[in-house]
C-alpha cells in the first residue's frame, strides 16, 4: 500500500537547525585579489549583495577579497574608476555596482567588472530582482564572476542536502536538511528519532530519496521538496538502502537483500515499481550509483574479500567489470560530471581518505587528509567535492578541489552532520 | 504508484511477453507493515510551509523474567572481530542458550539487530551488520530455532552504543543485540 501523507499545519521551531559556518582551511598560493567597494544604492540592500558576493568568491579558495581599509576610493559608477587607485593597491579584480530600488518588487541590479592588469571592463551585466529574491541574485552574479575570470561554472546557486544528528531529550534526533551551498537558509526536510540516511537528489531537484528506519526497519522513501508528499517506494522484506536516481529521473539504483538475505544492486522503476536484478553474488554489493550517461551503474562489492569498486552495466545481465585495484578498501563511488573519474573512500595507511580515481588511467590520487573521511559527492561543475569526516569528536562536512589544492572545512554549531549531496544544476 | 494486487497482475503479464528477460524482473516481497507506526505521528512540509516531517516511534519490548544474574541467556549481546562476522567461542555458550529458550517456547519471538563500528562506508556497513546479524541468525537455527521465529535488522553504524572514535568504542559497536519481541 502505498502511504500518502497530506500537509498538516506545524508551527517552525526556531531550534530546528544551526546555521553552517565555512572556512578555508588551505587556499591557494597566489588568490585573486578582488575589491568591491561597495554597490551604489539602499544602504541595507546594498550591504547584503556586497557581503554575499565576497562571501561567495572569497570562500571559494581562489579569491582574496580586499577589505575596506585597503581601498583608495569607492567608485559606484564605471566612470568614476580611476585604474591607478587600483594597480597601486595591487588589485586584479574590480566589483562596481548600482542597486536601484522602486519598490520591494522591482530591484534593479546593474554591475561591471574591472581587469585592472588590463586596464578596462571585461564585463557588465544587468539583472532584475525582488527583495526576498535578493539572495539569489548576488549567488548569481558570484557565479557569472567566477565563469568569467575562471572559466568554470559557478556553484553559489546550489544547495546541499546532509543528514543531522542532534540530542532531543536524551535521545538521538535525525533530520535531513537542505541549506543554501553558503550554509544558509536550512531547511528540514524530515526529522524523525529513528536514523535517515543516504539523501539523494532527484535530476530535477525536485525530489529527494532517503533511508528511513521510522518503521524498525529500512525502507526507501522519495520526498517532492515542494509539497512534502512522501513515497514509500521501496519496503521489501530485508534491507531497502542506498537509492540512486537515474540521468533520467525514471529509475532508482539501489540496494536489497529481500530474496536471499544477501544485498545485491537492484533497479526499480519508479511508475512501475518494476525491479531488475543486476547482482546475484553472495557478497556484499551495494551503495550503487550512476554514470552520467545513464549506461553504467558503479558500486562497492566486496566479492574479491574486502571492498572495491565494480560496474555493470544498466541493463537485465549487464556485463561487471572490476574498476579498482589499488589498496585494501575503495568504497562508495560517486562518478563526476563529465563521467571521466570517480571519488571514493579509499583507505589510505589506515585512514579512510576521498580519492579520485581516472576511469581511463585507473590512477587513485588521495584527495583529503583526514582519518574518517566518507560520503564524497562532487559539486554538479566536477571541480569541488564536498565529504564528511570527524573532527574532535563531532561529525562535520568538508570540501577539497578535485585537484586537491583548496581545502574548505563547514562546522555545524550544535549538531553531527553528515552524508552530504551536492544538488544537481537544475531550478526548481 | 500501482497495489500489490495489480503488480501480481502486470508480473504475470511481463512474464508471459518478456520470455527472454523473465529472472531479470524479480519479485520481492513487501515487508509485514501491520506493525507500522500511527499516521499520526507522522507529519510533512513543503518548502513553501516549512513544517517539518517528524517521526516519534515508541519504545521496544524488553523481555525480562528469563534473566537470572549472570545466567547465559542474560547475555543478550554478542560482540565480533574487526570486520568479521564469525560468532566467537567465548559467545557459544549464550548463544545455546538462547537458541534452547526460542525451541522450548515456540511462541517467543526474537529480533537481531547488527551493527558496525563507524569505519568505513555507510552502506557497506549496513552490510556488515547484515552479514552479522545473519550468523546469530543460522547460529539459533542450528540449535533448533525456527526461522519464523527470527527476525533480522541491521542499523550498520547508524545506532552506535559508544560514539567516540577508539578502539573501545569500536568494541563496544561491532555487536548484535538480542531483542525478544515476544516471550513465549
Amino acid at each position: 500500500m502505498i502511504r500518502r501523507i497530506f500537509f498538516l499545519f506545524f508551527i517552525f521551531t526556531a531550534l530546528a537547525q544551526a546555521q553552517l559556518r565555512i572556512e578555508i582551511r588551505q587556499g591557494i598560493e597566489s588568490p585573486l585579489r578582488i575589491a568591491i567597494p561597495g554597490f551604489a544604492g539602499e544602504p541595507q540592500l546594498s550591504l547584503l549583495l556586497d557581503e554575499i558576493i565576497e562571501a561567495d568568491l572569497a570562500n571559494s579558495g581562489r579569491f582574496y577579497a580586499m577589505a575596506d581599509n585597503e581601498l583608495l576610493s569607492f567608485p559606484t559608477q564605471p566612470e568614476q574608476v580611476n585604474i591607478n587607485d587600483w594597480r597601486i593597491t595591487d588589485t586584479d579584480y574590480l566589483l562596481v555596482g548600482q542597486l536601484d530600488s522602486d519598490s520591494f518588487e522591482n530591484l534593479r541590479i546593474s554591475f561591471q567588472l574591472f581587469d585592472i592588469v588590463r586596464g578596462e571592463q571585461v564585463l557588465g551585466f544587468r539583472l532584475s530582482s525582488t527583495v526576498n529574491n535578493l539572495r539569489n541574485s548576488a549567488h548569481r552574479i558570484a557565479d557569472i564572476i567566477f565563469q568569467e575570470l575562471l572559466g568554470i561554472d559557478g556553484i553559489f546557486s546550489t544547495q546541499i542536502a546532509y543528514v543531522s544528528e542532534s540530542t532531543r531529550n536524551d535521545q538521538a534526533f535525525f533530520q535531513i536538511v537542505i541549506a543554501d551551498i553558503d550554509g544558509t537558509n536550512p531547511f528540514v526536510v524530515i526529522e524523525s528519532s529513528e536514523p535517515l540516511m543516504s539523501p539523494a537528489w532527484s535530476p530535477d531537484s525536485r525530489k529527494i530519496a532517503y533511508v528511513s528506519f521510522e518503521n524498525e526497519r529500512s525502507e526507501i522513501y522519495v520526498q517532492d521538496l515542494a509539497t512534502g508528499f512522501r513515497d514509500r517506494v521501496s519496503f521489501r522484506q530485508g534491507i531497502n538502502g542506498a537509492p540512486s536516481f537515474s540521468p533520467d529521473g525514471t529509475q532508482l539504483a539501489l540496494t536489497l537483500s529481500g530474496v536471499d538475505g544477501n544485498l545485491d544492486i537492484y533497479i526499480l522503476e519508479l511508475d512501475t515499481q518494476r525491479l531488475t536484478r543486476l547482482t546475484e553474488n553472495y557478497s556484499i554489493d551495494t551503495e550503487p550509483t550512476w554514470s552520467p550517461d545513464g549506461d553504467y551503474i558503479y558500486f562497492t562489492s566486496d566479492r574479491v574479500g574486502n571492498p572495491q569498486i565494480y560496474r555493470v552495466e544498466a541493463r537485465p545481465r549487464g556485463q561487471i567489470e572490476r574498476i579498482t585495484f589499488e589498496g585494501n578498501y575503495n568504497a562508495r563511488p560517486r562518478v563526476s560530471p563529465d563521467g571521466d573519474s570517480i571519488i571514493v573512500v579509499h583507505q589510505f595507511n589506515g585512514d579512510y581518505r576521498i580519492a579520485l580515481v581516472d576511469l581511463e588511467t585507473r590512477i587513485t590520487q588521495v584527495l583529503s587528509e583526514g582519518q574518517l573521511d566518507e560520503s564524497p559527492s562532487f559539486a554538479p561543475n566536477g571541480d569541488v567535492v564536498m565529504y564528511a569526516t570527524r573532527e574532535q569528536g563531532r561529525g562535520v562536512l568538508s570540501s577539497v578541489t578535485s585537484d586537491g589544492r583548496i581545502h574548505q572545512r563547514i562546522a555545524s554549531i550544535g549538531e553531527d552532520v553528515r552524508e552530504p549531496a551536492w544538488s544537481p544544476y537544475a531550478l526548481r | 504508484m500501482i497495489n500489490f494486487k495489480r503488480f501480481i497482475l502486470l508480473a504475470s503479464v511481463f512474464a508471459l511477453f518478456a520470455c527472454s528477460n523473465v529472472e531479470e524482473t524479480v519479485e520481492i516481497p513487501n515487508a509485514d507493515t501491520s506493525m507500522d507506526g500511527a499516521d499520526d505521528n507522522v507529519s510533512t512540509q513543503g518548502m513553501g510551509e516549512r513544517a517539518p516531517v517528524t517521526i516519534t516511534t515508541g519504545g521496544r519490548l524488553v523481555l525480562d523474567g528469563t534473566d537470572q544474574e549472570g545466567s547465559a541467556l542474560s547475555q543478550q549481546t554478542i560482540y565480533f572481530d574487526f570486520d568479521s562476522a564469525e560468532i566467537r567461542a567465548d559467545f557459544a555458550e549464550a548463544l545455546q542458550a538462547h537458541g534452547a529458550y526460542l525451541v522450548d517456547n515456540p511462541g517467543a519471538r526474537v529480533r537481531l539487530e547488527g551493527h558496525a563500528d563507524e569505519r568505513g562506508t555507510r552502506e557497506y556497513n549496513i552490510g556488515l551488520g547484515e552479514e552479522r546479524a545473519q550468523a546469530v541468525r543460522q547460529y539459533l537455527m542450528l540449535q533448533g530455532a525456527s526461522s519464523i521465529q527470527i527476525a533480522t535488522i541491521s542499523f550498520g553504524e547508524e545506532r552506535p552504543v559508544n560514539s567516540a572514535s577508539n578502539e573501545m568504542a569500536y568494541r563496544q559497536n561491532r555487536r548484535v543485540e538480542l531483542v525478544y519481541t515476544r516471550a513465549n
